[in-house]
C-alpha cells in the first residue's frame, strides 16, 4: 500500500505538469486580449510597454517556466516568510493578477472562506441526508418511503441549481421576504444576532446545493445497497441467524459504502471549485465567482492559478478515493 | 408451471416475506395464464419489459417523456406561430388566447419558443450522452480488464477529471465558435461544438464506475471458470463482462442525458451557449432572469420543462436499472 501511495504521488507530478501546460496553452490560444479594455487613444508604443510590464512580451515557454517557478518556488517561500518572519523571498516576483494588480494568492485567500462556509456546509448536510435515505430506500425497495425518497431525490437531481435557486429567490426572497436573496460577504459574525443574520443569508444557497448533492449521493447509495442486498453473503449472514439489524447495518452497509465513499471523495474538489452557478445566482463572491470574473476579464494569471489549484485538489482527492477503496475493499489489489 | 418453478416461487416468497418486511407490490403479479404456460417463450427482453411495466414511476415518466418529445417535434406543426417573429406591440403579455403562454420582452411567442428551444436541448442531451457513454464504457472496460492498459488509461481519465470542466468548456466555446460557425453554419457549428465539448468532458465518471465494477467482477469465480476453459479476451468481455456491467452503464447513461441537458442549459445560463436568436431552454431561462420579479412565469416555464425532461429521463433509467438486473427481477 505504501509503495502504491508513493508511486501515485510521484506519478501525480508529471500529470499535474501536463495539466498545467494544457491549461496554459488553452489560455495562450484564447482570442481575448488582457489589454482589450485600454482606450484606443493610448499610443501603440505605450501599449507595447504596458504589455511588457505585464510580462506578456516574452515567448510562451519562458512565461510558462516563469509561472511554474513562481507557483512552486516563490509562493511557498513567501508563506514560509510569513510564518517564520524570515526574508527568503525578498525581491522575488509573486504571481500578480492583471485585474487587481495584487498577488493572486492574496485574492484567493480572501475568497476561500466564503466558498468553504456555503458550499462546504451544503456538501456536509447533503451527505448526512443522503446516506440514511439511500439505506432505507434500498432496504424497503418499492415501499412508500422508497417511492417518495426516489421521487424527492429525482426531483432534486433533475432541477438544475440555477432553476431551484431562482425559484427559491422568487418565493422566499421576493414574495415572502423571509431570506435575503443576495449573500452579503462583508457581514461579520460578532454576537448572537449577527450569527442569526449569517444563518438566514446562508439558508437559501445551502438548501439549493444540499438538495442537489443529497439527491446525487442518495441515488448512488441506493443503487449500491441494492447491489449488495442481492449478494450471496447476505443470505449466508441471515442463514447464520444474525439479526436483521446486524445484517443490514454491518454487513451490507459497510460493503455498500465502498463505492459511495469514492463518489463522495471525488465530489469534494467541486466544493472548493465552488458550485460556480449557485455562487453566480446568489452573488456569493467565492472562488467560483472569482474564476468567472477572471475569465471574462482575460486575467490569465488568475485563471491559470485557480484552475491549477482545482486540478491539484482533484488529483489529491482521487488518490484519497483510491486509497480508501483499497483499504475498504481487500478484494481490490494494487500491485 | 413446472414443479421446480413452483418450488422456486415458494422459496422466493418465503424469503421476501421473511426479509423484506411487508411484501413488495411486485410479488402481487397475476399468475401466468395457465393456457399459455406451456408455449410462452420467456426472452430476456420480454422479462425486462414486464418488470419495467411494474415500475409505476418509470411508466409515467415514459409517457411524459414521449409527451415532451411530441411537444417539441410535432408541436411546431400544430402551433405555427413563428418563434422569431418580433411583435413589439404585444410584448410582455400574460396568458391570452393569441399567445397561450404569453410573450417575451420583444413580443415573441413563448409557446413557439419553448417548442423550438426544447428540440435543441433534447438533441444536445441525447447526442452528447451517446458520445460520452460510448467513450466511457470503452475506456472503463479496457482499463478494468487489461491490467497493462489500466495505468495509462486511468492516468488519462484522471487527467480529464482534473481538468476543471467549466473553464475548459468555456475556453473551447470561445475558441472554436468562429471557425466552426463558418464551417457548418452558426446553428450546426455551435451544436457540434457543444455536443463534442460536453461528450469529451463527461465520459470520465462512467469510465471510473465501469472500471470499478469490472475490477470487482474479475475476482469472481465465474470469470475464473471462463478463463480456465480458455475464453479469449474479446469474447470474455462481450459475453461475461459487458452484460454484468450493463446496469451501471444504463444508470450512467441516464445520468449522462440528464447532465448533458443541464450542462447545456448551464452554459446558456452563463451566456456561453447558443446565440441569442437561437432559443434553447437554458437560454430562455437566462433571458428571463433579469425580469424575474415582474414576470416570474417566464423563468419558471423553461425551468420546469428542463426539470420535467430530466426527471423523466432519470425515472426511465431507474426503472430500466431495476428491470435489467436479473437478481432483482422477479422479486
Amino acid at each position: 500500500m505504501l509503495t502504491f501511495v508513493i508511486r501515485r504521488l510521484l506519478l501525480a507530478i508529471p500529470t499535474l505538469l501536463f495539466i498545467s501546460l494544457v491549461i496554459f496553452l488553452l489560455l495562450e490560444l484564447s482570442p481575448g486580449d488582457p489589454l482589450g479594455d485600454v482606450p484606443l487613444t493610448v499610443p501603440p508604443e505605450v501599449k507595447e510597454r504596458m504589455r511588457e510590464a505585464l510580462g506578456l512580451g516574452r515567448p510562451w515557454p519562458v512565461r510558462y517556466v516563469l509561472w511554474l517557478k513562481q507557483f512552486f518556488y516563490v509562493e511557498p517561500l513567501y508563506w514560509i516568510d510569513g510564518i517564520f518572519r524570515t526574508d527568503f523571498s525578498q525581491g522575488m516576483q509573486r504571481i500578480i493578477s492583471f485585474q487587481s494588480r495584487s498577488p493572486v494568492f492574496d485574492v484567493i485567500a480572501q475568497r476561500v472562506p466564503q466558498t468553504l462556509t456555503v458550499v462546504g456546509m451544503s456538501y456536509l448536510i447533503g451527505v448526512m441526508i443522503a446516506i440514511p435515505i439511500g439505506i432505507i430506500s434500498a432496504y424497503k425497495q418499492y415501499s412508500w418511503f422508497d417511492q417518495l425518497g426516489t421521487f424527492v431525490s429525482m426531483v432534486g437531481f433533475s432541477m438544475p441549481t440555477f432553476f431551484t435557486g431562482v425559484v427559491l429567490i422568487i418565493i422566499f426572497g421576493v414574495k415572502l421576504q423571509w431570506f435575503p436573496s443576495i449573500y452579503d460577504t462583508t457581514h461579520q459574525v460578532t454576537d448572537w444576532d449577527s450569527f442569526l443574520v449569517q444563518v438566514r443569508q446562508m439558508v437559501m444557497p445551502v438548501t439549493v446545493l444540499a438538495l442537489y448533492n443529497a439527491a446525487q449521493i442518495s441515488r448512488f447509495m441506493r443503487a449500491s445497497m441494492l447491489d449488495n442486498l442481492g449478494q450471496d453473503y447476505v443470505r449466508t449472514a441471515r442463514a447464520k441467524g444474525l439479526g436483521e439489524r446486524t445484517v443490514v447495518m454491518k454487513h451490507v452497509l459497510r460493503n455498500s459504502l465502498i463505492p459511495v465513499v469514492t463518489v463522495i471523495a471525488l465530489g469534494l474538489p467541486a466544493v472548493f471549485g465552488g458550485a460556480i452557478i449557485t455562487e453566480q445566482v446568489f452573488k456569493v463572491n467565492g472562488l467560483g465567482q472569482l474564476l468567472i470574473s477572471a475569465i471574462h476579464a482575460n486575467d490569465i494569471p488568475m485563471v491559470l492559478t485557480l484552475t491549477f489549484i482545482f486540478a491539484i485538489l482533484i488529483v489529491i482527492f482521487t488518490l484519497i478515493a483510491d486509497i480508501l477503496y483499497g483499504i475498504l475493499d481487500p478484494r481490490i489489489r494494487y500491485d | 408451471m413446472t414443479e421446480t418453478e413452483r418450488q422456486q416461487r415458494l422459496d422466493r416468497e418465503e424469503l421476501v416475506a421473511e426479509t423484506a418486511g411487508p411484501a413488495p407490490v411486485s410479488t402481487e403479479l397475476p399468475p401466468d395464464d395457465p393456457v399459455h404456460a406451456g408455449e410462452e417463450t420467456r426472452s430476456q427482453w420480454r422479462d425486462v419489459w414486464r418488470q419495467f411495466r411494474s415500475h409505476t414511476g418509470a411508466m409515467v415518466a415514459l409517457v411524459l417523456f414521449i409527451g415532451v418529445i411530441l411537444f417539441v417535434t410535432i408541436g411546431p406543426y400544430i402551433w405555427t406561430a413563428d418563434p422569431a417573429y418580433v411583435d413589439i406591440l404585444a410584448r410582455n403579455t400574460g396568458f391570452t388566447a393569441e399567445h397561450p403562454l404569453g410573450t417575451d420582452q420583444l413580443g415573441r411567442d413563448m409557446l413557439a419558443r419553448l417548442m423550438v428551444g426544447g428540440r435543441v436541448s433534447i438533441a444536445v442531451g441525447l447526442t452528447a450522452m451517446i458520445l460520452a457513454i460510448t467513450l466511457g464504457s470503452l475506456i472503463g472496460v479496457l482499463s478494468g480488464y487489461f491490467r497493462r492498459l489500466d495505468a495509462p488509461l486511468m492516468r488519462l481519465t484522471e487527467l480529464f477529471l482534473a481538468l476543471p470542466l467549466l473553464p475548459l468548456l468555456l475556453l473551447m466555446v470561445t475558441l472554436f465558435r468562429e471557425p466552426l460557425s463558418q464551417a457548418f453554419g452558426p446553428a450546426m457549428g455551435i451544436f457540434l461544438l457543444i455536443v463534442s465539448a460536453i461528450g469529451a468532458t463527461s465520459w470520465m465518471q462512467s469510465a471510473r464506475i465501469v472500471r470499478g465494477d469490472v475490477l470487482g467482477l474479475k475476482e469472481r469465480e465465474f470469470i475464473l471458470a471462463a478463463k480456465s476453459i480458455g475464453t479469449p479476451a474479446p469474447r470474455m468481455i462481450l459475453r461475461h463482462i459487458l452484460p454484468n456491467v450493463l446496469s451501471p452503464i444504463m444508470v450512467a447513461a441516464t445520468l449522462g442525458i440528464a447532465t448533458a441537458i443541464i450542462t447545456e442549459s448551464a452554459l446558456s445560463f452563463l451566456g456561453l451557449g447558443f446565440p441569442p436568436d437561437f432559443p434553447t431552454w437554458g437560454r430562455l431561462l437566462y433571458d428571463a432572469v433579469d425580469q424575474m420579479q415582474m414576470y416570474p412565469t417566464r423563468v419558471i416555464l423553461p425551468g420546469l420543462l428542463i426539470s420535467l425532461t430530466v426527471l423523466c429521463v432519470n425515472y426511465i433509467g431507474d426503472g430500466l436499472r431495476d428491470a435489467m438486473d436479473p437478481r432483482i427481477r422477479g422479486r
